[in-house]
């Protein structure tokens, strides 16, 4: 029966003058996950607004699903659109499709007109009154309730005539690439895509960067972060992902300094090797998957010391919550099931048996002097070998 | 330099492998069970390949059933046996060993009210005949032993228990899961008192997909799947003409060359071993090279975990198995080790090499160099 729907936009609206750039973006974003649904689909922008619209037959679910993963869209509307041919079948035409969409009729009403075409013959109110009171007398058990409806049935008189009643929630946020670029710190664990997930959905494109330390991690770790950067790649756009050799690294200050703070330490090197990648793309910040005192190198001195490195802001999406609500999110986006596949993404040998959990800086820069005579030069290897792979 | 050291996940197929899987797919594709010329052309692949598998083992032809693999062979021959049997008996017989495709149906058969004694093995693998010989009862309806243990390479003396278990009860049948044994052995069923037998095809250079079943004439055994009547409405579905076509080609050949094939992986297999002695804290396990199975050697690298050994080798192009948690997709460790009562350390630094008759002993000389250089790199870095 649909065969188009309404984009109804999140915070585009508040945009001002900008407001084009934001729509434009949104209108991408659209067009691009559309290409995961059957069907041929045409976006356009009419009088601020948004309309899809298919072009013959296409997977009205499939549709939805693919919405539902554009960022920037808050609520999305199944339209019937029809032909402006007198009165009469209008109301013939919505009476059908009440019956059709709502086989329990014990229901409250109202009808939301609106004439933008200033054309049409009968004005605005009086429309709703009488396509109410045709719906009235088609169906008696339902009955008209103007300020709190439970459908809320609307009629837009433009060009042709839009039909709708109905609205999925978007997932809301703002069209990817409306607000600048980060650098994503990918592992294989549960918090790291939900971060990026979080901060795409606040217009961020992103790209991404992985730490592979074969053979002390297997092939298959590495298959497991690309099959994690694809799944955000559904919601986030291409995704450019780094894999960066650190074994060298790792064992460099495995062998050079206090076995306690190896963690800390190694994830100094991350940061800073992360942002070198983020100055290559340019990106703005570096996200990470942190949250506070999870884990004995997220503790408050842990982050501390490991932000200590890094001269971006450094977004922490899930900083406050609980592993729980994290997972939550994870499921719903579809990361979960991959994240938690046991292809072990850092082998123990490298996480003491009693790491350090309230690090002094000063210490651990004490201790990186240890690292002077080659970590700068293995940093610069290390980058310069990283494999690039565009995720999509 | 490539060293492809885990024959016994899976082998490369013969040439003349692919060639009659290729026709069968290209040419002479038809479905057997057609009442056409296609049909019957098709046929004669299936009975050509139970022909020359039959006589491999000097059974009937008619006593070969084709399946998906090894798997289904030991689900049906446990589930379909026990079904078949339970007014007799509700009691099953197997080792504390055993692959999944034989522990997982006899732990379903425990859940449906069947009565399962596991049997102990000592530190190199071997069954105690004395304790089968106790477990088996009037109601014991099947005993299940593995010929060739997967990891280590344990070899049972089929021959003797199959004798023991006729002895104490003529009733039991003997099941073998020879997927690691046929193309190693000579295994001839009705002298060893074998009465089901389950073979994988891509062990032997055969296809994936592919394996088959030798059920005794007179085994009372039921179907395990259902549908259009297939193999005397033993095993419908219709028939996998390339891979029974292969599995066939690849059983004959195999056979072909025999004593030939298995000195050749006897003298790897040696070598290797040899090889190793230079570098300290290494164990062998299992059985004496000699007495364990031509083509498997398992090894303990103390103080290297085994996945990390594995990935190392794999920088190199050498592809082994590690038996330890992490490798593999389930994460409890090697039940197999625990079971010859390795400690966590020797468990956790196995891996099993694997070998097969195309492995050359350069490919041993290259494995070696690379364990001699990498190991003791390996050994520095512990958890602490």
């Amino acid at each position: 029966m649909f065969h188009a729907f309404l984009i109804k936009y999140a915070e585009i609206g508040i945009k001002g003058k900008n407001r084009y750039l934001f729509e434009d973006a949104l209108m991408k974003q659209i067009r691009h996950a559309l290409r995961e649904a059957e069907g041929e689909f045409e976006v356009t922008k009419e009088q601020g607004r948004i309309y899809v619209r298919a072009e013959g037959e296409f997977d009205f679910e499939e549709a939805v699903e693919s919405l539902q993963r554009v960022f920037g869209i808050a609520e999305i509307c199944p339209v019937v659109i029809l032909e402006d041919e007198g009165y009469e079948k209008l109301s013939k035409d919505v009476i059908a499709y009440v019956d059709e969409q709502y086989p329990d009729k014990k229901k409250t009403f109202k009808v939301y007109a609106r004439r933008a075409k200033k054309s049409y013959p009968i004005p605005s109110m009086e429309l709703a009154a009488e396509l109410g009171g045709d719906i009235l007398d088609a169906f008696p058990d339902m009955t008209v309730d103007v300020r709190k409806p439970e459908i809320l049935i609307t009629v837009e008189i433009r060009e042709k005539i839009y039909l709708y009643s109905q609205s999925i929630p978007g997932p809301g946020g703002m069209p990817v690439g409306t607000n600048g670029k980060a650098m994503l710190l990918l592992s294989g664990g549960i918090d790291s895509p939900v971060a990026g997930y979080m901060i795409a959905k606040r217009g961020v494109k992103i790209d991404a960067v992985y730490f592979h330390a074969p053979p002390y991690t297997s092939e298959r770790a590495k298959q497991k972060v690309v099959d994690l950067a694809k799944l955000v790649a559904r919601y986030s756009g291409p995704i450019h992902l780094h894999v960066v050799n650190f074994t060298d690294i790792q064992l460099y200050i495995y062998e050079k300094c206090p076995h306690d703070e190896l963690t800390i330490i190694m994830r100094r090197y991350m940061m800073k090797i992360a942002e070198r990648f983020a100055h290559q793309d340019g990106c703005l910040g570096l996200i990470t998957g942190e949250s506070i005192g999870q884990v004995a190198s997220q503790t408050i001195q842990s982050l501390a010391a490991t932000n200590e490195v890094c001269t971006m802001p450094v977004f922490r999406p899930v900083i406050g919550f609980d592993k729980q609500e994290i997972v939550d999110i994870s499921v719903k986006i579809g990361t979960y099931e991959t994240s938690i596949q046991p292809f072990e993404d850092c082998c123990t040998i490298f996480v003491a048996k009693h790491p350090v959990t309230k690090p002094n800086v000063n210490v651990i820069k004490r201790s990186e002097l240890n690292l002077q005579e080659k970590i700068d030069d293995m940093i610069e290897e290390a980058v310069n070998t990283a494999e690039t792979i565009v995720v999509q | 330099m490539e060293a492809y050291l885990d024959n016994s996940a899976t082998t490369r197929c013969y040439e003349e492998v692919i060639d009659i899987v290729e026709k069968t797919m290209r040419e002479d594709y038809g479905n057997p069970s057609s009442m056409h010329l296609r049909g019957v052309e098709a046929e004669r692949y299936m009975k050509e390949s139970a022909r020359t598998i039959a006589k491999t083992m000097k059974v009937q032809e008619k006593e070969i059933y084709f399946t998906s693999g090894g798997t289904e062979s030991n689900n049906w021959a446990l589930i379909g046996c026990a079904m078949a049997n339970r007014r007799r008996g509700n009691h099953l017989i197997t080792t504390v060993f055993e692959h999944a495709a034989v522990s997982a149906p006899m732990a379903f058969l425990e859940e449906q009210g069947f009565e399962v004694t596991r049997l102990s093995v000592d530190a190199c693998g071997r069954v105690n005949l004395e304790e089968l010989k106790n477990a088996i009862r009037p109601e014991t309806i099947l005993v299940s032993i593995m010929y060739v243990n997967n990891e280590i390479g344990a070899v049972q003396p089929i021959a003797e228990i199959g004798a023991l278990i006729k002895q104490q009860n003529p009733q039991t049948y003997f099941h073998v899961d020879a997927i690691q044994a046929y193309g190693k052995y000579r295994i001839l069923p009705k002298k060893e008192q074998i009465d089901l037998l389950s073979v994988s095809g891509h062990k032997i250079h055969g296809p994936k997909g592919a394996g088959f079943l030798y059920i005794g004439e007179k085994v009372k055994i039921q179907p395990l799947i259902w549908g259009g009547g297939q193999q005397n409405g033993m095993r419908s579905g219709t028939d996998n003409v390339p891979g029974a076509a292969g599995l066939g080609v690849a059983a004959g050949k195999i056979y072909e060359n025999l004593t030939e094939n298995v000195e050749k992986m006897r003298m790897v297999k040696r070598r290797l071993a040899e090889g190793l002695q230079e570098i300290p804290d290494v164990r062998i396990n299992g059985m004496p090279l000699e007495e364990g199975a031509p083509h498997i050697l398992n090894v303990s690298f103390l103080g290297v975990r085994s996945e990390v050994l594995l990935h190392s080798l794999e920088e190199y192009g050498i592809y082994v198995s590690a038996g330890s948690a992490c490798s593999s997709h389930k994460r409890a460790g090697s039940s197999t080790l625990a079971a010859i009562g390795l400690d966590a350390a020797q468990r956790e630094s196995a891996v099993r090499f694997s070998f097969c008759e195309y492995t050359a002993e350069e490919e041993i000389d290259y494995t070696l160099a690379k364990l001699r250089e990498l190991i003791p790199v390996l050994r520095r870095f512990k958890r602490k």
